[in-house]
């Protein structure tokens, strides 16, 4: 039975680009940048109430802000950025039309009415509950309503994927095994299908806990199925971050892995393994066993380590032998000398596989085990940590694509080129500098997610080492330039999508 | 091994291969791996602590 469908061709590229399914990635790209403009907001008010110099916010709006930031950058802008490298990645890179676009637009409506929920019950004040949402901490059933409609959004576009990859091959519009990028975006579904089923047992039951059905929800059952939502959404982005590494590669320099299997085997090995880590999260945790937590994060987590150590390796390799091959062979280093430094999409890609892989991969796998575990829980290592994954690794990934998505999906010339050249390198320094200082900071006992660490008026005050103001300082004036590399990619999106010069 | 995409359309695809590029079989085990691992061992061994006697 065959479906009238629009494609055109892309003139670059020369794939066929489903008309349907580019309106679902535009509507998707469009919608995660303005939940990034309100997380950025935060980011800014609650980086410069942690800096003391400052301290900005009084204490009710600084657990509001931060529960608003953490939602709206973890979640919110991360997953429909997702969803949009979904469709991307199966419909376009298969050359196929995307399943059912009529249900993309469902899950699309699903997401915004979730996530809009929530923003409106947290600026409201009813649901000063942080990202995690720990019992017995209890926000407004609305809540966790937004939280369980966003998800059953994510998990309808995460079904279309999956339908269109079946339809693809039936339709034989590819040949051989799925391309690696599409099997990388392949690897975060599968997370994702993980992830989502772990939300909806938790937060169902929470939500009628919060409207006095269920009168108990045991906090370290709550915990337990909570990170089994809240790892795997990390792995989500690692594996869409890695496609997207291998796409970047292609399109910055036209590199192509040395050893496809190699870097196959590395994504089977994140599908296997890696979610088996949501245990990290619980080596504190008195209520499970020494056993249960050494399988879960020893054993089975450094065979997902081992997998992002291949990636490591093989995107640069890859890039060194396509570079190379052009000619620059010189000594060690003239293939590193002259890559293409000012395209910003070349930028990110290199800025984010050194954040992720050096500052982001030592600092977690550190914390991975029990005994540092205890030293660093709840103390600023962690966020400083993350925002060297989520923030320098997948958020300035997914600014990278962003430069190509611009002009072959939106078919804008990207604006204010010259301000787009130093706009990763700007946003990777400050977060740089973010991710040190709260590193530095919690190694001296400072925790995360609090207010004054000076504890003015309380009758016993804590020994405070000096060192720490002058790096919560350095995360402080990081935070601000982080802010402003925001700004800029923001600034230029829109301006891109609004008036950027027609192509194609 | 030839990784060339030669006239091979009667080459024996290799078992690996087959594997991964089984995406359904990968959904599978990647949902069951956690989920009993983590999940079901995690969540029986919680059950199984003693109550505080009232
Ligand atoms: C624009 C640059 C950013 C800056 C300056 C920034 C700064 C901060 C600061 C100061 C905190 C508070 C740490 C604490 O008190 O415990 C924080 C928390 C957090 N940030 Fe960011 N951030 C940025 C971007 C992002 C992005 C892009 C993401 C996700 C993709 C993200 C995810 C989080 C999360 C999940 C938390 C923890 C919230 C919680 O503890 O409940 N941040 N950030
Ligand atoms: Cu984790």
């Amino acid at each position: 039975m065959s479906v009238p469908t629009a494609f055109r061709t892309c003139p670059t590229t020369g794939l066929k680009v489903h008309l349907p399914a580019e309106n679902l990635i535009k509507a998707n790209a469009v919608v995660a940048v303005v939940f990034f403009l309100i997380g950025v907001a935060m980011a800014l008010l609650v980086a410069m109430t942690r800096w003391p110099a400052v301290h900005l916010l009084g204490d009710e709006f600084f657990y509001r802000a931060l529960t608003a930031h953490g939602i709206n950058m973890l979640i919110f802008w991360i997953i429909f950025f997702e969803i949009a490298v979904l469709y991307f990645a199966s419909a376009i890179l298969l050359n196929s039309r995307l399943a059912a676009p009529k249900l993309g637009w469902l899950a699309f409506a699903l997401m915004l009415a979730g996530s809009g929920l929530v923003d409106v019950m947290i600026a409201l004040g009813k649901a000063d509950v942080m990202m995690t949402s720990y019992v017995p901490l209890k926000a407004h059933p609305l809540f966790y309503l937004g939280m369980i409609l966003f998800a059953v959004g994510a998990l309808v576009g995460t079904s279309l994927f999956f339908a269109t990859l079946v339809i693809a091959r039936r339709d034989r519009t590819y040949e051989g095994s799925l391309p690696l990028v599409v099997f990388g975006a392949a690897t975060a579904a599968i997370i994702a299908v993980v992830t989502i089923a772990h939300g909806a047992i938790i937060y169902i039951p929470t939500m009628l806990w919060s409207m006095g059905i269920i009168e108990h929800i045991d906090a370290s059952t709550y915990r337990i199925l909570w990170w089994g939502l809240g790892h795997p959404s990390q792995q989500i982005n690692v594996a869409a971050m890695i496609a997207i590494w291998y796409l970047l590669g292609a399109l910055t320099v036209g590199a192509k892995p040395i050893n496809e299997k190699l870097c196959r085997t590395a994504f089977v090995l994140y599908i296997l393994f890696i979610n088996l880590a949501s245990a990290h999260h619980l080596l504190v945790d008195p209520g499970v066993s020494s056993t249960w937590k050494i399988w879960n994060t020893s054993y089975a987590m450094y065979l997902a380590v081992l997998a992002s150590m291949i990636h490591g390796m093989t995107v640069p390799a890859s890039i060194e032998v396509a570079q190379r091959r052009k000619g620059y062979t010189k000594g060690l280093f003239e293939w590193l000398k002259k890559a293409p430094w000012g395209n910003p999409s070349f930028a990110a890609l290199t800025l984010s596989i050194v954040i992720f892989g050096f500052i982001g991969g030592i600092t977690g796998v550190t914390f991975g085990t029990e005994q540092i575990n205890i030293i660093s829980h709840n103390t600023l290592r962690i966020p400083g940590h993350f925002h060297a994954t989520v923030v320098g690794g997948t958020t300035l990934a997914f600014m990278g694509v962003t430069y190509y998505v611009l002009p072959l999906i939106f078919r804008r010339q990207v604006v204010a080129q010259a301000l787009a050249k130093i706009q990763p390198y700007l946003f990777g320094v400050g977060i740089v500098m973010v991710s040190l200082g709260m590193t530095f900071a919690g190694s001296y006992g400072i925790s995360r997610r609090h207010w004054d660490i000076t504890f003015a008026g309380a009758t016993l005050q804590p020994a405070v080492d000096p060192t720490v103001y002058l790096l919560l300082g350095i995360m402080g004036i990081g935070a601000i330039l982080a802010v402003l590399g925001a700004l800029l990619y923001i600034l230029i999106t829109v301006g891109t999508v609004l008036a950027g010069k027609k192509t194609g | 091994m030839s990784g060339q995409q030669g006239k091979g359309e009667e080459e024996r695809v290799p078992m690996w291969q087959l594997f991964y590029d089984n995406i359904f079989l990968l959904l599978a085990l990647g949902v069951a791996i956690p989920v009993v691992f983590y999940t079901l061992w995690g969540v029986m061994e919680l059950v199984n602590l003693p109550v505080w006697p009232k």
